[in-house]
């Protein structure tokens, strides 16, 4: 049993929590993430921890709202337990000086994102965020990303807000104007497998952080697995951030979709019992 | 050994048993036909989870129990990696003491009623029973009374808590709470230790809650237990992955002066063919856990699993059994069996493969996956299969099978569970360096002692054995509590 002490809403999808979680806030390090599981009923979901207080024992997740288990955690307040919070999984970002990081986050990957832009940052890396959306009002934590780059690029698909265009443009820009020494995209499927190729045209090397489906996290299933450099790999133990050019992001659509029918029905389900 | 046999000697002159033993012509008890447990109707059980065994009931665990010759020279306890003093607990029952066969059981065995269920009887305690060995006949049910005396005790609601020495107020912690570090919990216990069991699941009771389904093994029966051990004073933490949410020294910072790692063997091999990570192929420990830890079947729970009507289990163990009747439970019109030896050679146990031919599973052994085909939305859809033949024994001294050239034809399928075995779970070992292991990831251990390569580190179970049976891994527990607590009196004393 988790206890949240603090909900933030950060736009109407988005939110933040700070929730107690002693241990993991001690041993935590970027790129690391938890499984928690809301209630009795619930399913295990993976979320990335964006911060964490080691002298409060809280961490802070971003959850953004895609389906059942996300839009229950935002209908919890603050004062409200998850009944569990396991972790820190994954390995932790490997965080260096390297000089300039281009880091790219579109849709559910703009949140894991943040302790990554964060963890560069103070690394005393010159860091230059590229965020994604469809439109102005699913721009999400922009101005936290701004607190930890010295530069924030927003495109957008209509043109509503920052440029008109795709992540990958506004990647290009950058690199066609800058030496660029690493590049970390987080966010769906597509757009990092066009990511990849971008960079890879640059010769960049360029981490991503997959977000597979996950059951325990501790690699007892294989459930997150995807294939890495024609090696399959276990995402929640192996990874989450993989060598973008190596990966699978094909299969890795593909696999995302598995349970798309369950998921719809789940949430219309679900969507009636809010009503 | 020579105080076991003398001990085993003094029990069988006890009054009572020489007693019963004159009762009955021995004659009489070989010229009785073994029970047959009873069970659920095989057309109505693979359609829901309710357990397929129902036990024995008075009168046929009496006249079981009497089949029992209580010979002098016991060689059934030999067969029992716990040695379990089987005529004693056969001979209470039939003594009508059914409480007292419990109260023998658990002087060896923590769990008898997990293992009258789970245990590979035939190949153990009831492979070397008189009948067996000398008289070419069925065993004594040895698994079915355990089973009776272990569930008439639960039922009767006097599950005994065993008595616990005073507290030493030495904290000791157990990593893993499958049966392994059940038992070593609960000895450790026993001997006065302050325990704590470490569980990385939201769930304590390991493979025996997210592995073994329902049907075979019903939760509630290990719920029982392990009320039975926070009542005698064994605190659970779970969600704590040990070498993640905290290291072993960062709990020995907090005061613990010794560790038993009983982590098990969770990692799921797969078979590296091409299309395994299409969609609807699951690791067997994936879809068991979707079933039995997240209650997938049941639309009150959020989790979901890929049900489909075309079924296919790759592997020849209990746990492909228990994926393929699990599969069928979720409704598979067809759900087989892929297994690359014969029947013969199959690891599980013979009455899992019985129940699951009873209850419509078809077998293709000899037969070996070599790839498989998806749909446009990447859903596994055909399985392409070559046949096998078996040559000459293998390292295990199964024989090795070898494919028949030019001999592959394809299957239609919508779900597929891989079910080749498991490797030891790596994430222990991976945070501490210094810990010495095989080649094959197991953890390198004194066999009496249980004492790894670091003076206060015990292991045992599937993490020291690869992938073995609940009565080792509790053997290893027990073993492993002795050892600690040796290790410990002797730290105590300096
Ligand atoms: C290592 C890791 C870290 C993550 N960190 C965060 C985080 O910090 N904040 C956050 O909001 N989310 C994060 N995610 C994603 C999060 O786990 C999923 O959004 C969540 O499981 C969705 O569950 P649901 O029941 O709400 O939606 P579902 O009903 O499972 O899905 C609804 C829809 O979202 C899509 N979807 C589901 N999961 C994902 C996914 N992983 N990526 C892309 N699309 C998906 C589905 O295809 C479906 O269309 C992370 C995932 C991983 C693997
Ligand atoms: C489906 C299936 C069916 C089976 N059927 C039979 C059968 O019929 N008969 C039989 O005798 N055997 C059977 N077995 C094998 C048997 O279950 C195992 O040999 C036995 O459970 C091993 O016990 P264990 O305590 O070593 O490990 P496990 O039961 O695997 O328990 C290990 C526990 O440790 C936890 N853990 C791992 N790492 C950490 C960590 N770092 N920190 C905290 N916790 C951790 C795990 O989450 C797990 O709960 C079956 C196995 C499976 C999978
Ligand atoms: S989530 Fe189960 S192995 Fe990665």
């Amino acid at each position: 049993m988790n206890k949240i002490v603090e909900k933030e809403f950060f736009s109407e999808n988005v939110a933040k929590f700070v929730i107690e979680a002693p241990e993991i806030a001690v041993s935590r390090k970027p790129g690391h993430f938890v499984i928690i599981r809301i209630d009795e009923k619930g399913e295990r979901i993976p979320l990335t921890i964006a911060s964490s207080d080691s002298e409060n024992g809280t961490i802070t997740l971003v959850v953004q709202k895609v389906g059942v288990t996300s839009a229950k955690m935002l209908a919890l307040e603050a004062g409200d337990v998850i009944r569990d919070v396991v972790g820190p999984l994954g390995e932790a970002t490997h965080i260096e000086n390297v000089g300039t990081v281009l880091c790219a986050g579109g849709g559910v990957g703009v949140a894991p994102l943040l302790p990554i832009v964060e963890g560069f940052k103070k690394a005393g890396n010159r860091v230059i965020t590229v965020l994604a959306a469809r439109s102005k009002d699913l721009v999400i934590l922009e101005e936290q990303m701004r607190e930890f780059s010295d530069e924030v690029i927003i495109m957008t698909d209509d043109g509503s807000y920052g440029t008109k265009g795709l992540v990958t443009h506004g990647m290009e820009e950058v690199i066609n104007r800058e030496k660029v020494n690493l590049s970390v995209v987080i966010g769906p499927a597509i757009m990092m497998k066009f990511a990849a190729l971008t960079t890879k045209k640059y010769n960049i090397k360029t981490y991503a952080s997959l977000n597979t489906i996950m059951v325990d996290g501790t690699g007892m299933c294989g459930a997150c697995r995807i294939t890495v450099g024609g090696k399959t790999k276990f995402v929640c133990v192996d990874g989450p951030e993989f060598d973008a050019h190596e990966v699978d992001f094909d299969q890795m659509m593909s696999r995302l979709g598995a349970y798309k029918e369950q998921e719809m029905e789940a949430y219309e389900n679900y969507l009636k019992t809010v009503e | 050994m020579e105080k076991v046999a003398e001990y085993l000697k003094i029990e069988r002159a006890q009054e009572w048993r020489g007693e019963l033993r004159k009762s009955m012509k021995a004659k009489e008890r070989t010229s009785r036909e073994r029970v047959d447990m009873l069970e659920r109707d095989p057309d109505i059980r693979n359609k829901n989870i309710d357990e397929v065994n129902l036990g024995l009931t008075e009168d046929m665990a009496l006249l079981e129990a009497q089949r029992c010759l209580d010979c002098p020279n016991p060689t059934c306890i030999s067969g029992c990696p716990v040695e379990i003093n089987i005529p004693k607990f056969i001979k209470k029952i039939d003594a009508h003491d059914f409480l007292g066969a419990a109260v023998v059981l658990k002087e060896t065995n923590a769990l008898p009623a997990v293992c009258g269920r789970v245990c590979p009887q035939e190949k153990q305690c009831e492979n070397s029973c008189f009948y067996t060995i000398s008289l070419k006949m069925p065993a004594v049910a040895i698994g079915h009374l355990e089973r009776f005396a272990a569930d008439y005790e639960r039922e009767s609601g006097k599950v005994a808590i065993p008595k616990v020495a005073e507290s030493n107020g030495i904290k000791v912690a157990v990593i893993g709470s499958g049966p392994a570090g059940l038992s070593a919990a609960g000895d450790l216990r026993k001997l006065g230790y302050d325990v704590t069991v470490f569980e990385a699941l939201h769930e304590i009771g390991g493979v025996l809650k997210y592995g073994i389904p329902e049907f075979r093994l019903p939760n509630e029966i290990v719920d029982v237990e392990i009320d039975v051990m926070k009542k005698m004073g064994i605190k659970f933490v779970t969600n704590f992955i040990v070498g993640k949410t905290a290291s072993v020294e960062d709990l020995e910072a907090q005061g613990f002066e010794a560790f038993f790692i009983g982590s098990g063997a969770g990692l799921p091999r797969f078979m590296n063919i091409p299309g395994e990570n299409f969609n609807g192929i699951f690791s067997s420990n994936e879809y068991l856990t979707r079933v039995n830890l997240m209650n997938a079947a049941n639309p009150d729970y959020d989790t979901p699993v890929l049900s489909g009507k075309n079924v296919a289990v790759i592997g020849g163990g209990n746990t492909a059994m228990d994926s393929v009747r699990t599969a069928k439970r979720l409704g598979a019109e067809r759900s087989v069996i892929i297994y690359r030896r014969s029947e013969e050679e199959m690891p599980a146990r013979v009455e899992e493969v019985k129940h699951a031919k009873e209850e419509g599973i078809e077998f293709m052994n000899l037969h070996n996956p070599v790839e498989y085909f998806a749909d446009e939305n990447g859903r596994v859809n055909r399985v392409r299969i070559q046949k096998m033949e078996l040559g000459e024994p293998d390292a295990s001294g199964r024989r090795r099978p070898y494919p028949i050239p030019d001999s592959e034809f394809e299957i239609d399928v919508d779900t597929v569970v891989v079910s080749v075995g498991v490797s030891p779970n790596p994430i222990i070992p991976s945070s501490m360096p210094d810990l010495k292991m095989t080649d094959w990831g197991t953890i390198v251990v004194d066999k009496d002692t249980m004492q790894s390569s670091i003076p206060g580190l015990f292991a045992g179970g599937d993490i020291v054995r690869g992938g073995a049976t609940v009565i080792l891994a509790m053997g290893d527990g027990r073993k492993a509590a002795a050892g600690m607590h040796k290790y410990l009196q002797e730290i105590v004393k300096k």
